[in-house]
């Protein structure tokens, strides 16, 4: 279900490491707790992102949540297809809904995100608190 | 205490996402708001609105305090019609808009909104110095709403009520699957469709009866979130958002609901005081330009400076576009006014335009 190559953070966001860059994304826990995913605010290239910081938004038909950067780095590219096409967000929010590729500026803060497991491990508890 | 309604555990076995509306836990989408918004735009979609509130108005006066409680001609409705109107404050601001169905001259069954129903029971028994009883029957119905253009098809496998003899704004005692049933053909959503209201008791059955005669027509259970998107699109006021206790019914919009001359009511010498020195703010319907969605609340400027506020706004399905209600000041509050809307610290550009964004052909 959560790839075992991307790791993970609490406010349900991923990172894929490739070559030095970062593809960042949101878990499909969370497409499904928005639901229908209509408009994607993302940052622009070359903005310099924080790790726990927002760095954009996803609105879905209801609602605006917050994406936070997962790790800190400079923006190398941005998902332009979602401009057009959110609701890849739903339909692959581990592959072509990715939202943002960058440039890692503090590496190491990859060993403070979850693991696959962890994380779905995390999510099942979301869910049985509600 | 959270409330439910008769078709919760439903609701809850079909995997509806639920939400906390007014102190309702009711389905805000089963398969996707966007689908079942869809849905009911192109086919038949079912919502339980059973949180809606029934308060029945009987006895020899029962017209009278019914007509002095409203806004609206009730002298001009039939048995057997249903008509939109404003309950309202001695200061013109909206206690809530109501449904007033009536029954018989002694017989008027209101349907009310979740969160205003006993306030409104309050307000109408504190009101009643005439020969009536107010009676609070939320407890009586189920209210399910039948939207969309096979909502009538759907609706006609189960009753022996000739359906399409229904007008607008009419309703029949009946019966739906056996059931004795109120069948109105009023709803929310801007599509032609049924509102049916019926002992709660029977509820799972007749839910599941409605679901099994849509599925030809690909039926969709439908939750609020669709709900919403719908009468946004219809440029329906919703309680709370376009209308509440600040805001009088000719700001809203709603003057066609309001008859100054039909004698006394509550509400009417400020609305006729309203009237002679005209309104200085109004609600107007608004499209985005820039990239972005005007959300409820969100503040609304005019070249640069704060103007008014968004009273809902979000994106709509059958229009691919970002819509919404806005008020502004009177005079600029008119079709194709360049506006600016605060989103998150940015000003985004949107311009006004006349609602309904979305009217069905006929």
């Amino acid at each position: 279900m959560y790839p075992a190559d991307l790791h993970y953070t609490k406010q349900h966001e991923w990172v894929r490491l490739s070559d030095g860059a970062g593809v960042v994304g949101i878990t499909d826990y969370a497409q499904k707790e928005l639901g229908d995913i209509v408009y994607v605010d993302l940052p622009r290239v070359g903005a310099a992102l924080q790790q726990g910081k927002v760095m954009g938004s996803v609105e879905s038909v209801k609602a605006v949540s917050d994406i936070y950067a997962p790790v800190s780095g400079e923006v190398v590219e941005i998902n332009d297809a979602l401009s057009t096409a959110p609701e890849k967000l739903n339909e692959s929010p581990h592959g072509d809904g990715w939202l943002v590729k960058i440039r890692l500026s503090a590496p190491d803060e990859i060993s403070t995100l979850l693991s696959a497991e962890a994380y779905q491990k995390y999510v099942a508890e979301e869910e049985t608190g509600h | 205490m959270i409330k439910t309604t008769a078709l919760h555990s439903v609701h809850r076995r079909m995997g509806a996402k639920m939400v906390d509306f007014g102190g309702w836990d009711m389905p805000l989408q089963y398969s996707g708001i966007l689908e079942e918004h869809r849905a009911v735009r192109a086919s038949v979609g079912v919502f339980d609105v059973s949180h809606m509130g029934e308060i029945e108005i009987h006895g020899r006066d029962a017209g009278a305090l019914t007509d002095y409680i409203t806004t609206n001609a009730l002298a001009k409705l039939q048995p057997g019609q249903a008509q939109y109107a404003g309950l309202l404050y001695e200061h013109g601001g909206f206690v809530d808009d109501i449904l007033v169905h009536k029954i018989a001259g002694d017989n008027y069954f209101l349907c009310v909104n979740a969160s205003n129903q006993e306030k409104d029971y309050q307000h109408i028994a504190a009101a009643n110095r005439f020969q009536a009883t107010v009676d609070f029957a939320s407890d009586r119905y189920t209210q399910l709403a039948i939207q969309g253009p096979r909502a009538l098809e759907t609706l006609q496998k189960l009753t022996s009520a000739d359906l399409a003899a229904i007008g607008y704004y009419h309703f029949v005692d009946s019966e739906i699957a056996g059931t004795r049933a109120l069948i109105a053909r009023t709803g929310y959503t801007g599509e032609d469709g049924f509102e049916i209201y019926f002992a709660p008791e029977q509820s799972e059955r007749v839910w599941n009866r409605i679901l099994d005669a849509g599925q030809e027509f690909g039926i969709k259970p439908c939750g609020l979130g669709a709900r919403n998107t719908l009468r946004l699109e219809a440029g329906m006021a919703l309680y709370g958002h376009e209308i509440h206790a600040a805001i009088t019914p000719l700001e809203a919009g709603l003057a066609w609901i309001v008859k100054l001359d039909k004698g006394e009511f509550i509400g009417r010498a400020a609305l006729a005081r309203q009237k002679a020195q005209g309104v200085t703010r109004k609600l107007i319907g608004f499209e985005m330009t820039g990239r972005g969605i005007g959300r409820d609340d969100y503040e609304v400027f005019l070249h640069g400076s704060p103007a008014g506020w968004v009273s809902s706004g979000g994106p709509s399905p059958t229009l691919n576009k970002n819509i919404g209600m806005c008020y502004l000041p009177a005079e600029h509050s008119k079709p194709g006014e360049r506006i600016q809307i605060a989103i998150r610290n940015q000003l985004v550009d949107a311009v006004t335009t006349a609602a309904p964004f979305y009217k069905r052909i006929k």
